[in-house]
């Protein structure tokens, strides 16, 4: 155990660690932004300064690929049964000495742990899954010693949420697993060193002696009694590795390996659903460029550094169920880092280490994690904003999300957590909380609360809708009730769930990297956004016939006539897109939060629109029982019929300010659709980025696809929203075509002449 | 229910749920039609779309006219033949359809693109619809094939900013054969935009076997650096895109098995215009 840094040497302009810096509040107080803004250089340029993979990092890389592959094939490639905290793993490494940055989850590479805390039949699944006996001390420790998180969830639950649960009228619940969502100042460890980090809560924990010891009290002086221990787990785990991370970082590479640690003990401590990085690039440029101005290093070392740094990120692992894995599409981490913005001061905060993040994409080949995510805005610099976009283009491995819009609601020092979620950077977290599926609470309030697929009643029997057709005064009323219901249960449900994560299984290591008393959000989230918007509109501008079972149960509907959708820049329903919004947000905010946390909400079913689908039966807009929605605030796939503009401009209608946990749009394009020539389309996709992001465009996710993409495009248009393919003159689009003509255009045209 | 039926609003929604679109006018009679013609009023639109970056420069909005008198052999858009495929759009809605896009246009370098069918078969609507546009401070664009050039008056040229010209082949048998039409009035035009020093972009569809002559190329190629002002050539590969269309329509196909050109023959057919100085792809 190092000694602590008393106050007055850490205040010290002269401490060695910062020689070089630009004096500022961020001595006197841990204030990372402030260091930040006396001590970055914007970057102006282009990408022609960045430098290639090195032989090393190649290396270790190609190692790396051959145990991706095995793991692949094995569904994990290990996985250890030590419950995991801070310290519990011996260090692990890659190849010792050729790594730059080190540290691992496990003693080994792609070892997965298990981490009970959050659930422990979570943990028996997923054992069972990859076939593994549990181990007989774990299996008594967690049944006979220590309750879960989920066990507290279940105790506390009501018969109204068991019974949304089920019916997958609420779905994603975090709680069987870690929320997650929570993204810790990692920056405070390379900048302060732990010892001054312990010092400044002691100070936060001693400042509420004087308070009367109330529950919430209580519960705070536990917390940070908690976050206290995990920092000196956390400077411990460091040591074992060989580094005295007491003192803060003196070099580009320790301020990298510092941060590093700092996320690597908080996702051994923590399997959340979205382990997020937060906005690190423009932090570690202040120390790169010191080191690069007294020639310490080369770009091709810098560059290097961050290379490595990507792949420790890249291999991330949390052991989950395949159930989770489906909901979530895949095995995602959500490792988000937040790239440029514009500072509060006008500056661009782009630097070169941004761009150094987003080179890793060509050193190491394109990947989903980390999940880099620029904060774009028309203003920030030619340079960056060409060279993001010719990433987007060549990797389809970036997303875009309006600085504009967060820097107005948070000021410039903001990260995205998960997709879309922003938050600013150790001062504010959020209780995350899944979706309410909007479509099947249409169809409750259609059926008196009854569920269309099983007939139970669900909801409350406030009477179903009467005769043949749908009256739109009449649904809207109903709807409108059954929204009510569903956030009472939806808000239960959650404040249910937080307690009892903060109980058992609090984020010690992340809580103690942000202030006393952060900010706290409910972000609650909407699924089916567009498939209610459209049913809305058909039962107001056409006609709907109603079509019920023998029980009287309406099971189907015949609608007769057109009506306008959303996605074609079309007020009448774009409107009613903002309205379910807004109307839901509302019923929201009339139920009180655990810990009295500001009511947010997402429209952001990125991955799981097909299980929503899935789980919800025939709705008036057309959609058969069990078809996928639309991803996100995304239009149903092929009612976009006008384009990207018209599509985009929908979304961007949604207001911000009832949906601030994020409205997500995903596009996919083929290349050629961005012009006929390479260089017109970096041009074109980055005039589309300037137009949705000077409007009230909130994020874009880009996906350009390749052959085998379209092919899987026929087979599942839901996942490839406002899919275009345009030739000149041309007056078609792709998703519109039958799967022959699809065929047609794959096999004869659009690929060359490589007839099947 | 409301009353209001917001279609009547907003025709410019498909009505078909097919993009094979016929009959949109069906029930328009044909009084209204021909004044409809000669005032402008109102438009006979196939459809339209946004975020195209192959038709003109920038990202644009591209609306296209029914209704053609060439009847080209390769042809993909064979339901924008006949004006009656098409849906009428009065002048004030199209209008206000396209002031929605403005502001996104102006930040894209983009603009506004009438395609067809053949917009000058149209040219009232379209010069009224261009003006509209212009007032708005957006970029106007027309794809023409030139063969009612003359029907616009120098003063309404000036109300499009870029001439997409379609030229098809240079020996006027094999115009007659690939379109039915002569290609006279379309040098004509061509030369007229040259001598107002109109921006122009040539497109050329290149058919293997039907229109990758050397000598047939080589001379529109030079036909063309002699105008002066041509920005940009454009070798638009022939794809088989609207084979179905022909097929659903009940057209006899005369390409049926004619494969795209190769990206080799394509190369080499740029390299012809770019041997007279043009800026070809």
């Amino acid at each position: 155990m190092a000694t602590p840094v008393a106050r007055e040497t850490a205040r010290e302009k002269s401490n060695p660690s910062w020689e070089g810096f630009n004096p500022g509040l961020w001595q006197k107080e841990i204030n990372v932004r402030d260091f930040i803004q006396q001590n970055y250089d914007p970057y102006e340029g282009d990408a022609s300064f960045l430098a290639s993979a090195t032989d090393r990092t190649k290396k270790i890389w190609a190692g790396l690929n051959e145990l991706f592959l095995e793991e692949r094939k094995k569904g994990v490639l290990d996985i250890s049964q030590i419950p995991s905290s801070i310290t519990s793993h011996a260090p692990g490494y890659i190849d010792r000495e050729n790594e730059l940055i080190v540290g691992l989850q496990t003693e080994a590479p792609l070892k997965r742990s298990i981490m009970p805390n959050g659930g422990f039949r979570m943990v028996l699944n997923a054992l069972k899954t990859y076939g593994y006996e549990p181990d007989p001390h774990v299996v008594e420790t967690f049944t006979k010693y220590r309750k879960t998180h989920n066990e507290g969830v279940f105790d506390a639950y009501t018969a109204d949420i068991r019974r949304c649960r089920s019916s997958h009228i609420l779905t994603g619940l975090p709680d069987a697993y870690g929320r997650g969502r929570i993204i810790g100042d990692y920056r405070r460890v390379a900048l302060y060193g732990v010892s001054r980090l312990v010092e400044h809560k002691e100070r936060e924990k001693r400042a509420l002696d004087s308070a009367m010891s109330t529950d919430a009290i209580i519960r705070d002086r536990e917390e940070l009694s908690e976050q206290i221990r995990s920092l000196k787990e956390l400077q411990q785990m460091a040591s074992n590795y060989g580094f005295d991370i007491s003192v803060p970082a003196r070099t580009a590479r320790e301020a990298v390996q510092w941060l590093y640690f700092g996320y690597l003990a908080a996702v051994k401590e923590q399997n959340g659903a979205a382990m997020s990085l937060g906005r690190t690039s423009t932090f570690l440029d202040v120390y790169f460029q010191r080191d690069l101005s007294s020639e310490a290093i080369t770009e091709e070392q810098a560059q290097e550094i961050i290379d490595d740094f990507v792949i420790k990120l890249r291999i991330i692992r949390f052991l989950r169920t395949p159930e989770y894995d489906e909901l979530f599409a895949g095995d995602p981490t959500w490792v988000t880092e937040s790239i440029g913005g514009m500072g509060d001061d006008g500056r661009s905060l782009v630097t070169k280490t941004s761009f150094r993040y987003l080179r890793t994409l060509y050193n190491l080949g394109p990947a989903p994690e980390p999940n880099l995510t620029i904060w774009y805005s028309p203003r920030l610099p030619d340079g960056f904003r060409s060279y993001a976009t010719k990433v987007a283009i060549d990797t389809s491995s970036i997303q875009f999300e309006s600085d504009e819009i967060m820097r107005g609601a948070l000021g410039d020092d903001g990260a995205i957590a998960c997709c879309v979620s922003p938050m600013i950077v150790g001062k504010q977290m959020q209780f995350f909380g899944a979706r309410a599926n909007l479509a099947k609470c249409l169809l409750y309030a259609i059926n008196g609360g009854r569920d269309e697929l099983t007939g139970a009643q669900v909801g409350p029997a406030v009477g179903a809708v009467e005769g043949e057709y749908l009256d739109v005064e009449d649904v809207m009323d109903k709807f409108e009730r059954m929204m009510d219901w569903l956030a009472g249960v939806y808000v239960n449900a959650m404040n249910v769930i937080h307690y009892m994560h903060d109980k058992y299984a609090y984020e010690r290591l992340e809580m103690a990297l942000h202030d006393y008393a952060p900010l706290r959000t409910m972000a609650f989230g909407m699924a089916g956004m567009s498939v209610v918007a459209d049913s809305l509109s058909a039962i107001r501008y056409a006609k709907v016939r109603v079509i019920r079972d023998e029980t009287g149960l309406v099971t189907d509907y015949q609608t007769e006539g057109e009506f306008p959708q959303f996605g074609n820049n079309n007020n009448h329903v774009d409107q009613l897109a903002s309205w379910i919004v807004s109307t839901f947000m509302s019923k929201l905010r009339k139920y009180p939060t655990y810990r009295n946390a500001v009511h947010t909400q997402s429209i952001l079913t990125i991955t799981s629109n097909v299980v929503y689908g899935k789980s919800t039966g025939n709705t008036p807009d057309g959609r058969r029982k069990g078809e996928p929605f639309a991803p996100g605030a995304n239009p149903m796939h092929g009612r976009d019929s006008h384009g990207i503009h018209a599509s985009a401009a929908s979304v961007a209608k949604i207001p911000f300010r009832d949906a601030a946990d994020g409205i997500s749009l995903t596009t996919t394009l083929v290349p050629e659709g961005l012009g006929r020539i390479a260089d017109d389309r970096v041009v074109n996709l980055r005039s589309m980025l300037d137009a949705f992001f000077s409007v009230t465009g909130f994020h874009m996710n880009v996906n350009v696809l390749n052959r085998e993409m379209l092919l899987d495009a026929m087979d599942h248009p839901e996942n490839y929203p406002n899919l275009t393919i345009r030739v000149s003159g041309y007056a078609v689009n792709f998703v519109r075509l039958t799967r022959e003509q699809q065929m047609d255009v794959i096999n004869r045209t659009f690929h060359g002449a490589a007839a099947v | 229910m409301s009353a209001e039926h917001p279609l009547t609003a907003s025709p410019l929604e498909g009505r078909s749920p097919f993009d094979l679109r016929v009959n949109q006018s069906r029930g328009v009679p044909e009084s209204a039609i021909k004044q409809a013609l000669e005032s402008g009023d109102m438009g006979f639109l196939h459809s339209f779309t946004t975020g195209s970056t192959v038709d003109g420069p920038g990202v644009r909005l591209v609306a296209w006219t029914a209704g053609c008198q060439w009847r080209c052999l390769y042809c993909h858009n064979p339901d924008t033949w006949n004006m009656m495929n098409g849906m009428p759009v009065t002048i004030e809605r199209a209008t206000e359809e396209l002031r929605k896009y403005r502001h996104g246009l102006k930040v894209m370098s983009g603009g506004l693109t009438l395609s067809g069918g053949e917009p000058l078969m149209q040219d009232r609507f379209a010069v009224k619809l261009f003006t509209a546009a212009q007032a708005m401070g957006i970029h106007t664009a027309v794809e023409t094939n030139g063969f009612l050039g003359e029907r616009l008056s120098d003063e309404e040229l000036e109300k499009i900013d870029l001439v997409l010209l379609g030229i098809k082949t240079w020996d006027p048998e094999k115009h007659r054969k690939l379109t039915g039409k002569d290609i006279g009035p379309t040098l004509d035009f061509a030369r007229r935009l040259a001598a107002r020093k109109k921006s122009v972009w040539i497109r050329f569809v290149l058919v293997p076997g039907l229109t990758d002559d050397a000598l047939d190329l080589a001379q529109i190629a030079k036909f063309i650096a002699g105008l002066g002002n041509v920005e940009r050539v454009e070798v638009l590969p022939f794809h088989q895109m609207g084979r179905y269309k022909w097929k659903e329509l009940g057209i006899d196909y005369k390409l049926e098995d004619i494969e795209p050109p190769t990206n080799a023959l394509a190369e080499w057919a740029c390299g012809l215009f770019r041997a007279e100085g043009l800026k070809a792809n």
